[in-house]
Parts: structure tokens; C-alpha cells; sequence
């Protein structure tokens, strides 16, 4: 089975600091990592070459130092990955992106099932995933906990709605975003990060996969950010002094006029 | 009059979900600064039966695309769907609450119409002049607001967070036109097979954080399970919920649904009461709307204070422990030993 | 602020990265839960195997990755900072695979060695018995030839990992008037007909890793589970003791860091008489021993470490030493931990009142300290003799 596992390099969220003055991030001290929510999708993907074969294929779009983030998923298991690389690539927002994974994607040729992260941790949209199953004009099943293939070669899932969980069948080539949570994502192994160290990261650009210019970028972008301010809480601000027991009265009281 | 405003419908037990109801009340004022007319569809199988509900909270006109096909639910079919509607009939801005269901299917209508997607929206407003639709949502973790906006290409198409609109029925109200549509048979092709459902069992059931008075929060400061078990006792002494930050779901102190912020669950209780909470953005933004914020939190330094209303510095155990005490003598010895 | 440089090999980099995020991710969110419920870590050892760490004891012919003294001393450095409970049946397969290693034939090591180098398998080592502790001679358990056979009898006491490792390497008298020529060391199988267990041990500390009685009764072996040769059981043993040393140091220095860490930490926090009590020159100088002598510690496991790694074969005093010191250190750093995190630290909240119960066992068990420094004397009174 050819598994190709989409994945993005994102700053550490608890290395993050703001300056809400500047309403810029500080960049320093932001370590990256992979989208906590990829290292389900990958684990999934993992998986399934364990049950099935095949290879798994990891997709990340990024700067150069997201290269990173591949090596890191080839030694969590990963057979070998692609980094989507250029500067034209820079400023898309979902639906460029979903293009240009598309547009990667078609150049890898073959492939049964692609993986996607619920969501990541700093764009927060969960729009690629699904996105990138209309470009490639396949079937998409979001929230999923649980894949098999079924012996007449079609995909059974379970996915977790609001209201429960479904267990469904559909044919392949399938896009699915796994949930968070579905497994418990391994951690690297020594092979595999000696694996990692070695790997060939093939880089893809805008001419490799043939990406036509006003599909990327920004101007393949249709939203932009109009205006930004920084949020801010009203009301009262007092610290409560005082020995501890002194402090729990005063919060008791704060509870009982707060009405609970 | 332009091509209008829809709002998706989207069903929860035996109405309109409360986020359609409180998208289409906010709906009713975008309503006015464009002059649009304002629909709400109506997607799915069994589905006829709401069809008045809509009106209700504003709607002028309901589109109904009631087929036996859509069950069970296929973003795939669903975006499609949706993306056919908007070709033929040209909406100026769709918006959908941002439910498991609407985060699935938007995008696919989106990338099929080639158009701006905002997800998971806070506020949502015209431009006087350009008439354009403001998205605003959290950007870097909830750091910063956003405010997002799709100038050139059309429909304009968000998501919005439950929650952050108020739901309001018009006093007085009547049933409007609805548009029933047929669908194609290339949109009647659902690709899923249904093999189960499970309904979500009783004691996996989620609390009602969304709707709690009362949120107890567990931070990295306190991911110990002892005390996390003192801090259940406080949230059911106080009659709220207990919920965590991302750290202490991660340890699987807490249920993943427990993850209080952005990525987890929203929250805007009375009482917001969080201890070894730093304040990480992530976290914060998804407790603005609380009345009142209490943290305690060793770190004199800690964002949280920033934003807190009463603020204690100092070894949160030691504060939790004597809570414990204190509420159960108020609530009567003996009655608490949980 | 820099800290020592033992320019580890970039594998070495490796080896510590990735036990470092097992500790962390894995193993400290679990750890005190282990220990209250005395719950084997499956799920764990499973992580371990996962990451081929069973593998880092077993040379690569027999499916591992061949690391050497130094690689499995920084693996069990990282682990132990997690948990020493958890660490200690981790190394417990390597203590167990060593004779098989050291003095297997061709066939023994095809045999056993793979399943223990995928951590399908764990290995157990049996010499203690109830009559032999530090008196390794003492033991009466028996081996006796009957036709294709080794029949043995007798039992093996506090055996670590006993009951959930499938292969055991036991140390049982062959020729009970040959004095230390009289023992043999054999591989029995969980299963073996005439082997079982006893009872699961109730334990101070240590209380995640599973601690048996093993019993032969009339338990019988093929031939062909004999180890090296017959009357080579009290050299196999000490073979093994000194290549695995290094390793319970090792685990000594990853425990004091993660007690040190703690303790530093609390006393940074912590405020009395207005100020963070890291201000008083009491803590400070309990701080600054505890540092010191974690360094020293490190030091010399590092250096026998290497020392090994590079081929030396006399190594019965330095391994002794690389285990002595750090144990020591770990039991005084983990002592002065809980004194400095005070009531908080006497706490099972707190972490730090398990590492000091972990610590002792670190003393006791692969020969208490005083043993060790029986051996470290009875070396150096050889050393100088020869001068």
C-alpha cells in the first residue's frame, strides 16, 4: 500500500512568547516541531504499512529547516520523505497549499491513501486536509480513529462525529484526517534515527511539481489579513495577599458573590 | 438586493443547532449593511421537517435539499453539494458554525469554488465602505486577533466557534419561501458505506463545558494525579467542571476533551478558577468570555496574573488543600468525602 | 552555562536524545502510578523494544545493534532519570543475555539472543539464594548430569524481572567439593517442566520492576543449555557482574540528576522568611555537594566505560568502583533531595521520597557496596603485589 502522510514543522506552542506591545512574536527561543496532530496521522500511516506493507511517504511543506521535521518522522517510522521547498511558496494560505500538495502529490504518481493531521497547532483552520481531497477529486473522511483494508481492497474507518462514532467502508484513493488521540503515537527508534541521519530529502519546487504562479503564494491566496489587535481582558485585577488560609477566605467570598 | 447571505443548517437532536441559531441572529444585523437577503440551507436526509425553524431566528428564505442519499454524512458528497448551490445561485458570503461536520465539508466547497475560507471565527462584521466581510479569529495561539478578508473572490465563506454569538428568536415571525432543490445524480453519489454507529455511551459523555458556571482548571503547576483528584472533589463542590491545559491531557491526567483553549474546548463560565494555569495563549483564548478569572499560580511572573481578575501567588497545593477543607465544611462534612 | 563536555559520539548524541524523550514522554508521566500499584511496565518495555533499545546490548550478528559499554551506560543514565524501577528491568535483559554473550556457543546465541534483542523476550540472571547473597559460594542449588539431561533443583531468590522473562541464566552447583570450580551456569526457559515461581515480592522501593523466587524441582534441561564449560559458573557470573557495574553507576547518575533537578528547583521556588530558600548558604552548599559529586559520578562512569569499550579485560576493580561511587551519591543526593523539598518532599505527590526508596536498592543489589569494596581492596592488595 502506498501511504503518503502530509506533515507540518510548527513552533513548539509552549515555546511561543508573544510581545503583545509589538504584536509580534519573539522569534527567539521557539524551538519546531512536528504539528502534534501529524504524529497521529503518522503513527496511523505507520501502522498500516505494518498491517499491510507498502511504503509510508512523508509530504511537508516548508521552509528549508523543515527538512528537520521529516528526518524526525522517518525515525519515528517513516520510510522516506519530500520537502516542498521554494520561495514563490511563501504567503499561501489554505487553498494554495492544498494546490500545491496536490500538485506534489501528483508527481509521487501512484498512491492509495493519504494522511493528514486533524489540524495543526498554529494555523488551527483543519481546511487542508479536506481541501486537498477536492483537488485531488477523491473521497475525504475527516475525524478518524481507526483504518483497516478490507480484504476486497476498500478502506474501512471509524470516525468519531459529535454524536458518536461511525464505522464506514470506501473505496480507495482516500484522503483522511486522523483525530487526535486515535493512537499513542511511538517514539523514534535508533535505527530509525540512524535512518533519519542518512535519508535522501528529495526537495520539490515550484517547477518540480509544475505549479502555475497564480495559484501560490499569495497570489493564489485569497484571503489576507486586513488588520490585527492584540486582545484584552477588562474588569477587575487584584492579587490576593496574605497567609494561605487567609487567601482561601477571600476566594470563598469571591465564589459567593460571584453567585456559585 | 444582492445575492444573499446563506447560513448552513446544520441539526442537533430535534432542532437547528445552537450555532446555526446564534449564526443566523448575527446574520440578521450583516443582513441589514448589505441589503442581502438572508437563507438558511437545509442539507441532509430528514431534514424537512426543521424546515421552519430557520425563520425563526431571521432567516428570509429557506433552501431545502432533502435527499435519502445523504445519510450517512460524506463531507465529500456535502462540499460538493454546497458547491453546485453556490455556482448556480451566486451567495455573496456563506457561513457555517464551526462544527466536526461544517470544518469537513466548507473546505471542500471552498477549494471546488477556488474562494477564501476563514475557520473557526470570533466575530464577523462589514466593512462600511468596501462592504467586504471582517473575518476575525485568533491568530498565533490566540496571541493576537485577526481580523481576515477575502476582497476578490466570491463567496466569502467562514466558520464560526459556538458560542460567541448570541442566539435570539424573533418575537414575531413567519414562515418564508422555501426552495426545495433536487438534486443531481452525480451530487446523489455518497462514496460511504455505513457499517455501525455507536452512539456516544453515557459515561464517555462529555461535560457541558461550554455551557459550565464553573471551570476548575488543572495547569502544568498541578499534574499530579493526587491532586488532580482534589481538584475533581472542587469542581463538584462548586457545581462546575474540571477541565486542563494541554500539558496535562497530554500526560493523560485528563480525558482529551477535558483540554481547555483554542484547540480544545471554549469555555465562558461564571467562574473561571485556574491553578498552576500559566497562561499560555492557546489556553487564554479559549477562556475570554469568563466573568470572573482566579488563578493561582507559583510564578509571580506568570501571564496568567495578567489577565486574571484575582490573582494568588503561591504553592497551589497547599491553596487547593485547604479548599478542599473549606468547601466541604461548607457543604457539610461527610457529604463530600468523594 | 556550559556544562562538562564528554564528546559523546554522534550515536551517543543519539542514544541519550532518544532515551531522554522516553524518560520524559514516557516514562515520568507514568512512574508514580508504577510504583503505587507495583504494576509491571508493559507498555513501557514495549516503548523501549519499539525503540530498539533491547537491541543496544546485543551485537549485531544476533539482531542488535552492538553498542558498547559507553552507548548502554547513557541509555540507562537517561532512562534512570525517569525511573529506576522501570530502568532496572531494562537492564535486567541485558544482565540476563550477558553469560549467553560471553560464553554461549554459536548455536546458544542464534537461539536466544534475537527475541531478546527485539525485546520480545526478556532475559533474567539467577545467582542470590536465600543461604548465598554476597556469599556467592554459599549456593546450594543443584545441576546433576542424567543421560541428555541436567536436572536441577533447588531455588533463586529476589530474582528481578522473575516470572515475566522468558529465559534465565542460572548459576547451580555441579560439583558441590570442587569449591569454586564446582558451579555451572545454565540457560532454563520459562516453562521448562520443574521450574516455577514464587510469589511476587513486596518491595521499599524498586516497586514497578517484578521481583520472584524461582524454584527447580526435579526441573530438566537438554545438555545443550550448559554454558561455557562445567565448573565455569562462579567466572560466568563474575564476568557478567563486571560488565553490567558500570551500567547500575550509570543508572546512579541518571537517578541524582533527576533528585538534583527537583531539589534546585523547589529551592528556587520555594519562599521562606521572604526569600527563595535557594538564598541560604544551607541549601546552597547541600546544592553544590549534590552537583559536584553527580559530576564526579558521571566522570567515572564515562571513564570505565570507555575503558572497557576499548578493550580492557582486567576490569573486576574499575567496574566495582564505577558502581560504588555513584550509588553511593545517589543515596546521599536523593536523602538530601527529600530534606531540601522538606514536608513537600516526604510527600508522595512529590517525586522525590520514590527516588530516595529507588536509591537504596542501588547499594544492594549486583553486590552490595561493601562487597564492592571488598573486591576494589582485594585488587589493589593484588596490584601491589605484583609491583
Amino acid at each position: 500500500m502506498e501511504i503518503i502522510c502530509c506533515i507540518k514543522q510548527v513552533p513548539a506552542t509552549d515555546t511561543v512568547r508573544f510581545d503583545p506591545e509589538k504584536g509580534t512574536l519573539i522569534r527567539e527561543g521557539i524551538v519546531a516541531e512536528i504539528n502534534p496532530y501529524d504524529l497521529f496521522a503518522l503513527e496511523a500511516a505507520v501502522q498500516l504499512r505494518e498491517s499491510y506493507g507498502g511504503r509510508v511517504t512523508v509530504l511537508s511543506m516548508g521552509p528549508p529547516q523543515a527538512e528537520e521535521a521529516i528526518r524526525e518522522a522517518i525515525s519515528r517510522g517513516a520510510d522516506g520523505g519530500i520537502l516542498l521547498s521554494d520561495r514563490a511558496f511563501a504567503g499561501s494560505d489554505t487553498l494554495a497549499t492544498s494546490y500545491i500538495l496536490k500538485k506534489a502529490i501528483e508527481k509521487i504518481g501512484s498512491w492509495d491513501v493519504v494522511l493528514c493531521g486533524k489540524q495543526t497547532t498554529d494555523g488551527d483552520t483543519a481546511q487542508v486536509g479536506p481541501g486537498l481531497a477536492a483537488r485531488l477529486g477523491c473521497t475525504c473522511i475527516t475525524c478518524v480513529e481507526a483504518i483497516e483494508r478490507m480484504e476486497d481492497g476498500r478502506f474501512r474507518v471509524r470516525r468519531r462525529l459529535e454524536e458518536g462514532t461511525y464505522t464506514l467502508e470506501a473505496d480507495s484513493p482516500l484522503v483522511i484526517t486522523i483525530e487526535m488521540g486515535a493512537n499513542s503515537p511511538r517514539v523514534p527508534s535508533l535505527k530509525g534515527k540512524m535512518r533519519a541521519k542518512k535519508a535522501e530529502i528529495p526537495i520539490f519546487t515550484k517547477e518540480d511539481i509544475g505549479a502555475e504562479d497564480e495559484m501560490i503564494g499569495l497570489a493564489g491566496s485569497p484571503t489576507s489579513v486586513d488588520s490585527t489587535y492584540v486582545p484584552e481582558f477588562k474588569g477587575t485585577h487584584e492579587m490576593i495577599q496574605g497567609t494561605p488560609a487567609e487567601q482561601v477566605d477571600a476566594l470563598l467570598k469571591i465564589f459567593r458573590e460571584a453567585g456559585v | 438586493m444582492g445575492s444573499g447571505i446563506w447560513v448552513i443548517g446544520e441539526i442537533e437532536g430535534y432542532g437547528l443547532h445552537p450555532v446555526t441559531q446564534e449564526l443566523l441572529s448575527k446574520s440578521r444585523s450583516l443582513r441589514e449593511e448589505l441589503g442581502e437577503e438572508l437563507s438558511c440551507l437545509l442539507v441532509g436526509h430528514d431534514v424537512a421537517r426543521f424546515k421552519e425553524e430557520p425563520f425563526r431566528y431571521g432567516a428570509d428564505r429557506v433552501i431545502l435539499v432533502e435527499d435519502s442519499s445523504l445519510e450517512p454524512f460524506s463531507e465529500t458528497q456535502f462540499g460538493k453539494i454546497i458547491a453546485e448551490l453556490a455556482r448556480e445561485k451566486g451567495p455573496t458570503i456563506i457561513l457555517s458554525g464551526a462544527t466536526e461536520r461544517a470544518k469537513a465539508f466548507m473546505p471542500i466547497a471552498q477549494t471546488i469554488l477556488e474562494t477564501g475560507l476563514t475557520a473557526n471565527c470570533m466575530d464577523l462584521a462589514i466593512d462600511p465602505q468596501t462592504k467586504v466581510l471582517l473575518q476575525t479569529r485568533p491568530a498565533y495561539g490566540g496571541n493576537l486577533m485577526a481580523t481576515i478578508v477575502c476582497r476578490e473572490r466570491r463567496p466569502q465563506m467562514a466558520t464560526v466557534r459556538a458560542g460567541v454569538f448570541k442566539a435570539e428568536q424573533l418575537s414575531e415571525w413567519k414562515v418564508g419561501p422555501v426552495e426545495e432543490v433536487e438534486l443531481k445524480d452525480e451530487l446523489r453519489q455518497n462514496p460511504l458505506t455505513q457499517v455501525a454507529f455507536e452512539p456516544k455511551s453515557d459515561d464517555e459523555a462529555i461535560p457541558d463545558y461550554k455551557g459550565a458556571d464553573v471551570v476548575v482548571v488543572a495547569g502544568r503547576g498541578v499534574a499530579e494525579k493526587g491532586l488532580i483528584e482534589k481538584l475533581k472533589v472542587i469542581a463538584q463542590a462548586l457545581g462546575g467542571v474540571l477541565g486542563a491545559t494541554r500539558p496535562v491531557t497530554d500526560m493523560g491526567l485528563l480525558p482529551r476533551h477535558a483540554q481547555i483553549g483554542q484547540t480544545g474546548q471554549v469555555v465562558s463560565p461564571t467562574l473561571y478558577l485556574g491553578f498552576g494555569v500559566s497562561g499560555a495563549a492557546p489556553h487564554t483564548i479559549g477562556i475570554q468570555g469568563s466573568k470572573v478569572i482566579v488563578a493561582v499560580n507559583k510564578d509571580p511572573e506568570a501571564p496568567i496574573f495578567k489577565l486574571a481578575n484575582y490573582g494568588i501567588v503561591g504553592d497551589a497545593k497547599e491553596i487547593i488543600d485547604l479548599l478542599v477543607d473549606r468547601l466541604r465544611d461548607r457543604t457539610g462534612r461527610g457529604e463530600q468525602n468523594v | 552555562m556550559a556544562s562538562v563536555n564528554y564528546f559523546l559520539t554522534e550515536e551517543q548524541q543519539m542514544i541519550k536524545e532518544l532515551a531522554r524523550q522516553i524518560a520524559r514522554e514516557k516514562i515520568i508521566p507514568q512512574r508514580a502510578e508504577l510504583d503505587e500499584k507495583e504494576e509491571f511496565p508493559w507498555s513501557i518495555m514495549k516503548d523501549l523494544a519499539q525503540a530498539d533499545l533491547f537491541g543496544l546490548f546485543v551485537p549485531e550478528e544476533y539482531g542488535g545493534l552492538g553498542g558498547g559499554c559507553m552507548d548502554i551506560c547513557v541509555a540507562l543514565e537517561e532512562l534512570a532519570y525517569g525511573c529506576i524501577a522501570v530502568t532496572t528491568t531494562y537492564a535486567a535483559s541485558a544482565l540476563g543475555s550477558y553469560p549467553i554473550q560471553l560464553f554461549g556457543t554459536e548455536e546458544q546465541k542464534k537461539k536466544y539472543l534475537p527475541p531478546i534483542a527485539t525485546g520480545e523476550k526478556f532475559a533474567a540472571f539467577g545467582l542470590t539464594e536465600v543461604n548465598a547473597g554476597s556469599d556467592a559460594a554459599a549456593i546450594q542449588t543443584t545441576a546433576v548430569e542424567d543421560g541428555d539431561y541436567w536436572v536441577l533443583n533447588g531455588s533463586k531468590q529476589w530474582i528481578t524481572t522473575g516470572g515475566e522473562a522468558e529465559i534465565y541464566t542460572i548459576i547451580a552447583l555441579t560439583d558441590k567439593h570442587k569449591g569454586p570450580r564446582g558451579a555451572s551456569a545454565f540457560i532454563v526457559e520459562k516453562g521448562d517442566p520443574g521450574f516455577t515461581f514464587g510469589k511476587k515480592e513486596r518491595k521499599m522501593g524498586l516497586r514497578a520492576s517484578t521481583t520472584r523466587e524461582l524454584f527447580f524441582t526435579d526441573c530438566r534441561i537438554p545438555k545443550d543449555r550448559l554454558l561455557g564449560r562445567r565448573g565455569l559458573g562462579f567466572i560466568i557470573a563474575m564476568k557478567t557482574l563486571d560488565l553490567a557495574r558500570p551500567g547500575i553507576g550509570a543508572m546512579g547518575v541518571g537517578l541524582s540528576q533527576a533528585a538534583l533537578d527537583e531539589a534546585v528547583n523547589h529551592a528556587r521556588k520555594r519562599i521562606q522568611f521572604g526569600a527563595p530558600i535557594i538564598s541560604f548558604q544551607a541549601i546552597q552548599h547541600m546544592l553544590a555537594n549534590m552537583a559536584t559529586e553527580i559530576e564526579a559520578s558521571r566522570a567515572l562512569v564515562y571513564a570505565v566505560a570507555r575503558t572497557i569499550d576499548a578493550g580492557e579485560k582486567d576490569i573486576q576493580k574499575l567496574s566495582a568502583m564505577a558502581k560504588l561511587f555513584p550509588t553511593d551519591v545517589a543515596m546521599k543526593v536523593t536523602t538530601d533531595a527529600v530534606q531540601i523539598l522538606g514536608g513537600y518532599g516526604y510527600m508522595k505527590d512529590y517525586p522525590v521520597e520514590k527516588m530516595m526508596r529507588d536509591a537504596k536498592v542501588l547499594q544492594i543489589y549486583e553486590g552490595t557496596n561493601q562487597i564492592l569494596r571488598n573486591v576494589i581492596g582485594q585488587s589493589l592488595n593484588k596490584e601491589y603485589s605484583k609491583r
